[in-house]
């Protein structure tokens, strides 16, 4: 019997969640919990469309044409690794298809579950919330360990990789922050970029229309200059 | 005898008789390299182009006319030489005596012409009214047989825009002959085809062709004469590039003094003047700047082009277009491009010049376009707003590699087809008009064959589609038989003289109809199929409204179930019109395209089973409806891909409009991913794409501070307009468009 996977919902222009024109598939449900998540609709384990691997992979497919020498299909969500099985038997799809497939994801995963899934990746965007362990916590509910077991994997496994880090204003905005991450990232692996994406409060709505507690409310939107000139910083040691 | 003219150029057919395709195939040369050889404006260019731009200020702020000559019919040699800035102008015609100053061409029809110059206080001579007391016009001769049923189908607004009261343009004179061959060789040939004519049965057909002979060497004179008032003689073909991109120039000039035409294309020129340019280069006669200079004051020329209209007319075509389209680029039959160094030249004006709506540069794009030239163009999208793209692939097998666009999306081979301009028809009415047995859903009038409105509580698609096809049945007939009358009449009272000078004798000639609403008729079979429709009456029984229950695929989300709907009902319809014969044995073709007529047809338009609001502006061209699709910009293109081209042979229309960040974070990526949704929409066999990249905040702001933004551009359905020709309700109906950006 074929494993069905829960999918939230399909942007078929995206731009920024990878290389090149990306179909980006948002899985439906999460482990974590980050307080500042823009798509708590995606949290619930229940819901979404139930549908085939098959399915999916055809819908991407018709995409295709639009994917040129750098497009492909990023999985998205919520969080795909979520749904190892279904996701495996949809990246197995993509590569006997030939289509770029890249996992956005934040890593907290049974690395032994996902081990198989990371063989038919092209590429992994790792999103890191936080260096340290009790930070990471607040920020999503859970430790940082198994996102830490997830990067040595995919470093070990030669995946290309790319961190994402969203900074957030008096959390974790400071040059030692920043610091702090990079020393951490270059003690585990060699990713091809490392990006970081400001702060938004837009996400708000969303929260109330699901009748969440939104507890980061002090927070404003992170100031692009700060965000620039940190990524300046990132951009310099990483080559060092 | 030509030897100097054509010094240099690889011989040919080309010689032997007019055919200009041969000349470029022959003599082109294809450039695959970037776009650094550009050059910038001359100080020359910069100081005419201010003097341009204070009449423009003048001319908006006197509501869109800076000065009419009341007094002069125009055509090509009534007004005396008009110059910009005689000593600077390199390359010189004005329509009238002045800059911006518009004249009268009452041909089409007096009353529009004596409308106009009310609209904007003047009073059209009554030497003229007098003299067209006793002349018909296209619109007298129209209305003289316009059959009775049509009056009521253009009142209640299932078709409008009709050319019946002005001039129906959309013909493209092959302007690059006079160039090449110089008028007396043109005016030889015509004397051939005539005395050859002559030999053969007199029949209806053939005497209508003898007499317009007559008058297309005619005016060939005129045009020769008109040239002269600019001290050119053009009998004889241009010995250099100057004097080809002047000819040419002389040639266009003529077409739109003689003819108020509603869409007048320029053709393909960039590719075939590139020949003199590099011939110029070689000999080291101009350089990289001189032939940036020519071209800009040539576009310089293009800019300033006016036609006297009323402000109704505007307000279905906003901006006062005249849709002098520019194909540029494209691929030979031969596989080599057609990209030259001269379609990077044209680009380039919009940077030299700033953004504008005219000329209407149009890509003919292909996979196999060089790269350098997509990116370049992708360049010039995202940082002017001011070009569209149209499928070179799906038109090359049909039209050759030397066609053009007339008006936005209409392809015909330049010089050897034309076609008779219709307008379009409004779908989502004809619906509302089966589901009332023919009475407009709005006035409660019966303007269609009478048959019970539906009585059913809720809408039973099959009842409906019945319903629907014996009212299209009806009114594609009624459709065809009307435009036989208008193009009767306006072949026989506005002809295209000097145009047609420019073409073949021998012409193929197409009919062009086209539609309004299709997501909206689309949406709604869909809603009636998927979902419980209920409709509404009033007092008297007629459905005013609708309630939908539940929910239905909107066309726009790559769902096959409705995009079904939308594909059969284009090809049911296009089969429909083809049952009733044509005019001159023309050929039915068919368009979905509105400009920004979607707003006006939306109005005169009752509520839809789909759940808009009566008077609500429909999609424009092929465009989902706004704000249903939910899959994102890729899914709701490849909907619009699906309309077979093949039925839809006078142009498909989407305009796309994105926010800068949503197609990549850096200027690099978004070069690159535009070029590959551009690829992707067109291998997906889709005919054509306006592209805006802008943010929805940026127009509520150039909306509110017009000041902030004075060369706004922005592209609708098949051509460019400045953001604030339009009126607010455009401008609204513009920014309620789906933008695609996510937070």
């Amino acid at each position: 019997m074929t494993t069905k996977g829960r999918i939230h919902s399909i942007e078929t222009l995206g731009a920024l969640d990878g290389p090149g024109l990306r179909c980006v598939v948002f899985f439906q449900g999460c482990p974590l919990r980050c307080i500042y998540c823009h798509n708590p609709d995606t949290w619930s384990p229940v819901g979404g469309i139930l549908t085939t691997p098959s399915e999916l992979v055809e819908r991407i497919s018709k995409y295709k044409l639009y994917f040129g020498k750098r497009g492909g299909v990023t999985f998205s969500g919520g969080e795909s690794l979520f749904q190892p099985e279904f996701l495996l038997e949809t990246l197995k799809l993509c590569k006997s298809k030939e289509i770029h497939a890249t996992l956005d994801t934040s890593g907290y995963c049974e690395t032994d579950a996902v081990n198989k899934c990371l063989d038919f990746t092209d590429l992994v965007i790792l999103d890191i919330k936080h260096y340290d362990d009790l930070q990471h916590k607040k920020i999503t509910g859970k430790p940082f360990g198994k996102t830490l077991e997830f990067l040595k994997l995919v470093f070990d496994k030669k995946i290309p990789l790319w961190i994402r880090h969203v900074v957030v204003p008096e959390i974790n905005d400071t040059s030692e922050d920043i610091a702090e991450l990079v020393s951490l990232i270059k003690k585990h692996a060699k990713p091809e970029k490392v990006e970081l994406i400001g702060y938004h409060t837009m996400g708000i709505e969303k929260w109330k229309k699901l009748g969440l507690a939104y507890t980061l409310n002090a927070a404003k939107d992170a100031n692009p200059a700060v965000i620039t000139s940190l990524q300046k910083i990132i951009d310099e040691q990483m080559k060092g | 005898m030509n030897n100097n003219a054509w010094r240099n150029f690889i011989p040919g057919n080309w010689q032997k008789e007019i055919d200009t395709r041969d000349f470029i195939q022959k003599n082109y040369h294809p450039y695959t390299g970037s776009a650094d050889f550009l050059a910038g404006p001359t100080d020359r260019t910069k100081n005419i182009y201010k003097k341009l731009q204070v009449l423009l200020t003048l001319e908006k702020e006197m509501g869109g006319v800076l000065d009419i000559d009341t007094s002069t019919v125009s055509s090509l040699t009534t007004y005396p030489a008009g110059y910009l800035d005689k000593e600077n102008e390199i390359i010189v015609g004005l329509q009238t005596a002045r800059p911006l100053k518009r004249g009268v061409n009452p041909f089409g029809g007096i009353k529009l012409a004596r409308k106009a110059c009310e609209a904007y206080g003047y009073k059209l001579d009554p030497v003229i009214e007098e003299y067209f007391a006793y002349r018909t016009t296209h619109n007298d001769g129209v209305y003289r047989v316009y059959p009775v049923e049509m009056k009521d189908a253009k009142k209640c607004g299932v078709i409008t825009g009709l050319p019946d009261g002005y001039g129906r343009g959309r013909i493209i004179g092959d302007y690059r002959r006079v160039p090449l061959y110089g008028v007396d060789a043109l005016i030889e040939q015509k004397e051939k085809d005539k005395t050859h004519l002559s030999k053969q049965h007199m029949d209806e057909e053939n005497i209508r062709l003898h007499e317009e002979l007559f008058r297309q060497i005619d005016f060939l004179k005129k045009l020769k004469e008109m040239a002269l008032m600019y001290g050119s003689d053009i009998s004889k073909p241009a010995t250099n590039a100057r004097e080809a991109v002047q000819w040419l120039y002389f040639a266009y000039l003529g077409a739109i003094k003689e003819q108020n035409g509603a869409a007048m294309s320029l053709g393909r020129v960039s590719t075939f003047l590139d020949i003199y340019f590099e011939r110029d280069l070689a000999e080291n006669t101009l350089s990289e700047t001189n032939v940036q200079e020519l071209v800009d004051d040539f576009v310089i020329k293009l800019r300033m082009a006016r036609q006297l209209r009323t402000p109704e007319y505007n307000e279905l075509f906003a901006g006062d277009p005249l849709w002098i389209t520019e194909a540029v680029g494209g691929m030979g039959e031969d596989g080599r491009t057609l990209v030259t160094k001269s379609s990077f030249r044209f680009l380039q004006t919009l940077y030299n010049l700033g953004p504008s709506p005219e000329p209407n540069l149009t890509i003919l794009w292909s996979a196999d376009v060089p790269e350098d030239f997509k990116k370049y163009c992708a360049k010039v999208s995202i940082e002017t707003n001011s070009i569209q793209y149209e499928n070179d692939e799906i038109m090359r097998p049909s039209y050759g590699d030397d066609y053009a666009i007339a008006c936005c999306v209409s392809a015909m081979k330049v010089g050897k087809q034309m076609q008779f301009f219709g307008a379009r028809c409004n779908l989502p009415k004809v619906l509302l008009l089966a589901i009332n047995g023919g009475m407009d859903e709005i006035s409660g009038e019966q303007v269609g064959p009478e048959l019970e409105p539906l009585k059913n509580q809720i809408l039973d698609y099959n009842e409906v589609m019945k319903r629907y096809d014996f009212y299209k049945n009806w009114l594609c007939e009624l459709y065809v038989n009307t435009m036989n009358v208008i193009h009767n009449m306006h072949d026989k009272y506005a002809y295209e003289k000097l145009q047609m000078a420019l073409h073949d004798t021998k012409v193929e000639r197409f009919m062009a109809f086209g539609i309004a609403g299709l997501s909206v008729i689309a949406d709604s079979l869909s809603a009636i199929k998927y979902a419980k429709v209920k409709p509404i009456r009033n007092d008297k029984g007629l459905i005013e409204n609708y309630k939908v229950e539940g929910d239905f695929p909107k066309f726009g989300n790559d769902d096959s179930r409705v995009d079904t709907i939308a594909t059969e009902l284009v090809k049911d319809f296009y089969e429909t019109l083809r049952k009733t014969p044509t005019y001159r044995n023309s050929m039915h073709t068919l368009s979905i395209l509105t400009i920004t007529s979607n707003v006006v047809y939306g109005k005169s338009t009752g509520a839809t089973p789909d759940g808009r609001k009566e008077g609500e502006p429909f999609a424009p061209g092929a465009n989902p409806m706004h704000n249903r699709d939910t899959n994102g910009a890729i899914a709701s293109l490849n909907s619009v891909a699906k309309i077979p081209y093949d039925y839809c042979r006078d142009g498909i229309s989407c305009t796309f409009s994105i926010t800068p960040k949503v197609i990549g974070k850096t200027p690099e990526d978004q070069l690159n991913n535009l070029t590959d949704i551009l690829d992707g929409y067109f291998k997906n066999k889709a005919h054509h794409l306006n592209v805006n990249v802008i943010t929805r905040e940026n127009l509520i702001d150039a909306m509110e501070n017009p000041h902030k933004y004075p060369n706004l551009t922005i592209r609708v359905s098949g051509y460019a307009v400045n953001f604030h020709t339009l009126k607010p309700e455009q401008q609204k109906e513009v920014i309620n468009r789906t933008f695609h950006g996510k937070m």
